[in-house]
């Protein structure tokens, strides 16, 4: 293992972060307070309470949820899509570094910073309403894995767009609209059954259900199943980035 | 001495289904400095990104320092520099940086007082901190052989080296490659011009088509370019070469109104005082003469035109 090679890579993915730092800091934060004035207050007026937790506190590890799912993907697929859009890709691949050890600079990166922003929103959160974390290490273990995930979802995006309209179509038409269907905002058993049941399709409502349940005990599937379903979605991706690397599939002509 | 590099029956053929390049067998030998010379096209830039890892070979193996490029991809690595031929950079980065990380990739402590060095050898060092954007293409070019050098490799390749270069910056460039090679660093470059192999390579290997066609001594080669013509204009035609005349190398042209003589110019006596003299007593009167040299250039176009 070339430790040190993805240490570089990754520290030089960190610093470009910090180039861009006010906006990758300000932006969250902006954002989550717009949700807690248009959906805590708005909704919140109406929809007191969710299973004994008020909406509020309810909305918090969602909201999490959907900036993890999405900061980790763009991030991920920008970094490894910008090198080769640039051309600088050919210094990766001549150094003496294996697949495993780029992915794992890129992902690495990519998930650290998606975690960074999601502590920053969980403590924008605290501002709002009162939070307590039942589970300190279920959460930050439902964290770390959908942080990694979503990263080798992006990473393998961003390997296989060959153009900026490709890098966005994913997140934007599936990613986003799979977060915000997934129990970010309400509870599955809110929903009549036909649409309860099409949501156990969604991924996202196994990683916020069991994410709210590091939070409040409270969840729509048990924590067992949304554990498997990250493992099982953790599992595929790695199997498509070891496809990616038999192959050389869109890195190496 | 076994070869530094060993590159048998390597062929690449594009996913395109472009036959890039066919059946290269070539050796480079430790500490040399190699010129590969084609026209656009010719598969230069495909070789050497196989041997650095970029491009994946279709078939045929390579070995660098005896170990093989695939198998072992992280010995090859560690001792290939690669300036390539397109300024690819992040231009959001310094100078330093881009420098520090190069050296880090490849595995290495970094070392301050080296890319020091590095960067002063290459007068980078008041640009250091500058961001890459704000420099000028030579500099650009500077800092990606600055990358290059950053992991102290033992094999540089230099694709196109002097592209956007100008005279003053050349002559810099050749001075730093000279000084790599008497380090011991073995170099391989690519280039359009002659001239320029000419000048700085040991060996010279032409590349056309994806086929490498010839791979000649640089001095051999400029040995065979040593000839010259004599033509001479005769004011009559003949019908042969004069029995008198044939211990000279005379050849009939122009249906019999010229004689070429082709000399040495390297050689102690070109022999054309001996050929006048000999002509006058033959009776055999010349309108006009004329001398030409086939260079390289022509050498180069010659072996183009009967490849294709
Ligand atoms: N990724 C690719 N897919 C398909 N064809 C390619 C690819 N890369 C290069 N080629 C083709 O392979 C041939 C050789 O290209 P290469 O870049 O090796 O030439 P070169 O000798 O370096 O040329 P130049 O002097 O212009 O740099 C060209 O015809 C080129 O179009
Ligand atoms: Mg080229």
């Amino acid at each position: 293992m070339n430790y040190f090679a993805v240490w570089t890579i990754y520290k030089q993915e960190m610093a470009r972060t910090k180039r861009t730092l006010f906006q990758s800091v300000v932006s969250p934060v902006i954002s989550t307070c717009l949700y807690f004035v248009v959906f805590g207050s708005a909704i919140g007026s109406r929809i007191t309470e969710i299973d004994g937790v008020s909406y509020g506190a309810f909305i918090v590890p969602g909201l999490i949820m959907l900036s993890l799912l999405t900061q980790s993907v763009t991030n991920a697929s920008f970094g490894i899509y910008f090198p080769k859009f640039i051309g600088t890709i050919y210094e990766v691949l001549s150094a003496p570094i294996s697949f495993f050890e780029i992915v794992l600079g890129y992902v690495g990166t990519a998930a650290t910073k998606a975690m960074f922003l999601a502590m920053i929103i969980l403590a924008t959160a605290h501002l709002f309403v009162p939070l307590e974390i039942a589970h300190p290490f279920w959460m930050l273990l439902f964290m770390v894995l959908t942080a990694l995930t979503f990263s080798l979802l992006g990473f393998i995006i961003g390997i296989w767009a060959d153009n900026f309209e490709k890098l966005q179509v994913i997140p934007l038409l599936i990613i986003t609209p799979l977060a915000f269907l997934g129990g970010t905002f309400y509870s599955i058993s809110m929903l009549p059954p036909v649409w309860q049941t099409v949501s156990l399709f969604n991924p996202v409502v196994y990683l916020v259900s069991g994410f709210r349940w590091s939070f409040y005990e409270i969840a729509d599937v048990s924590v067992g199943v949304s554990l498997a379903m990250v493992g099982l979605f953790l599992g595929l991706c790695l199997a498509i980035v070891w496809w990616i690397f038999r192959t050389g599939y869109q890195i190496k002509s | 001495m076994d070869p530094m590099i060993s590159i048998s029956g390597l062929s690449k053929t594009y996913a395109s289904g472009f036959h890039a390049l066919k059946d290269v067998n070539l050796d480079i030998k430790p500490g040399e400095i190699f010129a590969l010379l084609g026209p656009n096209g010719a598969g230069k830039t495909t070789l050497i990104s196989i041997i650095c890892g970029i491009v994946t070979p279709s078939e045929g193996s390579v070995t660098v320092d005896g170990h093989d490029i695939v198998r072992h991809y992280r010995a090859t690595r560690s001792l290939i520099g690669l300036v390539p031929q397109e300024l690819t950079t992040d231009t959001f980065e310094t100078v330093w940086n881009t420098v520090k990380f190069s050296r880090g990739l490849f595995g290495k402590r970094s070392d301050p007082a080296f890319i020091e060095k590095t960067l002063k050898e290459l007068t980078l060092w008041d640009k250091k901190d500058s961001q890459i954007m704000t420099l000028s293409g030579g500099m650009k070019r500077r800092v990606m052989i600055a990358k290059a050098l950053s992991h102290q490799p033992q094999v540089l390749f230099l694709d196109e080296p002097t592209a956007g270069v100008d005279v003053e910056l050349r002559k810099d460039m050749w001075g730093l490659v000279r000084g790599l090679r008497e380090a011991g660093v073995t170099i391989i470059l690519t280039t359009h011009y002659i001239e320029e192999a000419e000048e700085i390579a040991d060996r010279i290997g032409v590349i056309n088509n994806g086929e490498l066609i010839l791979v000649e001594n640089t001095a051999e080669l400029m040995r065979k370019l040593g000839k010259k013509q004599l033509t001479l204009e005769l004011h009559k035609k003949i019908d042969a070469v004069p029995a008198e005349l044939s211990q000279h190398n005379l050849e009939l042209a122009a249906d019999g109104g010229a004689l070429v003589y082709t000399y040495d110019t390297q050689a102690d006596r070109t022999g054309i005082t001996a050929l006048l003299r000999d002509l006058h007593e033959a009776g055999i009167r010349f309108r006009d003469l004329q001398t030409t040299q086939s260079s390289l250039e022509e050498i180069f176009v010659s072996l183009l035109r009967t490849d294709t």
